[in-house]
């Protein structure tokens, strides 16, 4: 068994392994979201505080999680990008960054509509909260900067050191909480409070936080595909590549 | 959890807007999201491919 990994770290090589895993990743996505809304919308029963409006936790904290985990992995990328100047680590930064914006906007806006019927508000500053708008304000601060800079490999050791800065925002908002008396409460749908409800509650959640994973895998694979094939287009490869298919 | 009709289901116990809401907006989101980068990736090729 000697595989050798550092093959897979040039763009030429990854580009059609990208390809044939992105259809895998979106199935797996499908499975884990039919599996996890059947669960969310006719096993787990109505709670008994908030009613049916409890429902919106499958994809608000599927998203709320995803959003602070394609962040830490996308500072990661662009570190290992700025570090060892690898091309595709910061192509991977670059891909994540657009579906961490969204599942940021996902977990924001269906916090708003949980928070209205709930606290009575659609939006309040909290810590929580705010801090999740700021990972928003990052991710979109990544990607104008990556845009307004015509030299790709500057465009990524710019966009790499507002992605290392930026990643201080995560562990903040993750201990929000904790940290501060916030609105934002943990404890409005307990996991402790029956346990056989509990654990179907819980089961749709983690199920719809593997179909959101599986997706953003996915999407990321064929959007860095699109960077490769932007970056590399005049590389002799792409051309060779394009001989073979005309 | 059996719902009884289609109507309950779609009723949300009152909450229809803020529970559709959300899934509707994710589910836009996320169909924006594959058809504006299945339409770079068609772009990029034929561009490739001229």
């Amino acid at each position: 068994m000697n595989i050798n990994w550092f093959k897979y770290s040039s763009p030429q090589t990854f580009y059609p392994l990208a390809g044939k895993l992105a259809p895998w990743f979106f199935a797996a996505a499908a499975l884990f979201a039919v599996w996890g809304l059947y669960i969310g919308f006719f096993a787990a029963p109505t709670d008994a505080q908030q009613g049916e409006a409890y429902r919106i936790i499958f994809i608000h904290v599927a998203a709320a999680w995803m959003s602070m985990f394609i962040y830490v992995v996308m500072a990661f990328w662009a570190g290992i990008g700025l570090a060892f100047n690898t091309r595709l680590s910061s192509m991977m930064a670059s891909a994540l960054a657009p579906t961490g914006a969204l599942m940021t906007f996902i977990a924001l806006w269906t916090g708003s509509l949980w928070g209205k019927p709930m606290w009575g508000a659609w939006w309040v500053w909290d810590a929580r909260l705010t801090s999740e708008l700021i990972l928003l304000f990052l991710y979109i601060g990544f990607m104008a900067l990556q845009a307004s800079i015509d030299d790709p490999r500057r465009a990524d050791k710019a966009g790499a050191v507002i992605a290392l800065v930026g990643v201080v925002n995560v562990p903040i908002i993750y201990f929000s909480v904790k940290w501060w008396n916030t609105l934002h409460q943990g404890a409005s749908v307990s996991l402790t409070r029956s346990p056989s409800m509990a654990s179907i509650m819980l089961s749709g959640m983690l199920l719809m936080a593997l179909a959101f994973w599986m997706y953003s895998i996915a999407i990321t694979l064929i959007r860095v595909r699109c960077i490769i094939l932007e970056r590399e287009r005049n590389s002799d490869w792409v051309k060779h590549m394009r001989r073979l298919a005309s | 959890m059996s719902w009884g009709s289609v109507s309950a289901f779609l009723a949300m116990g009152g909450y229809a807007g803020f529970v559709w809401g959300s899934y509707g907006v994710t589910v836009l989101c996320i169909a924006a999201e594959v058809m504006l980068l299945m339409a770079r990736e068609r772009r990029l090729k034929r561009a490739l491919r001229a």
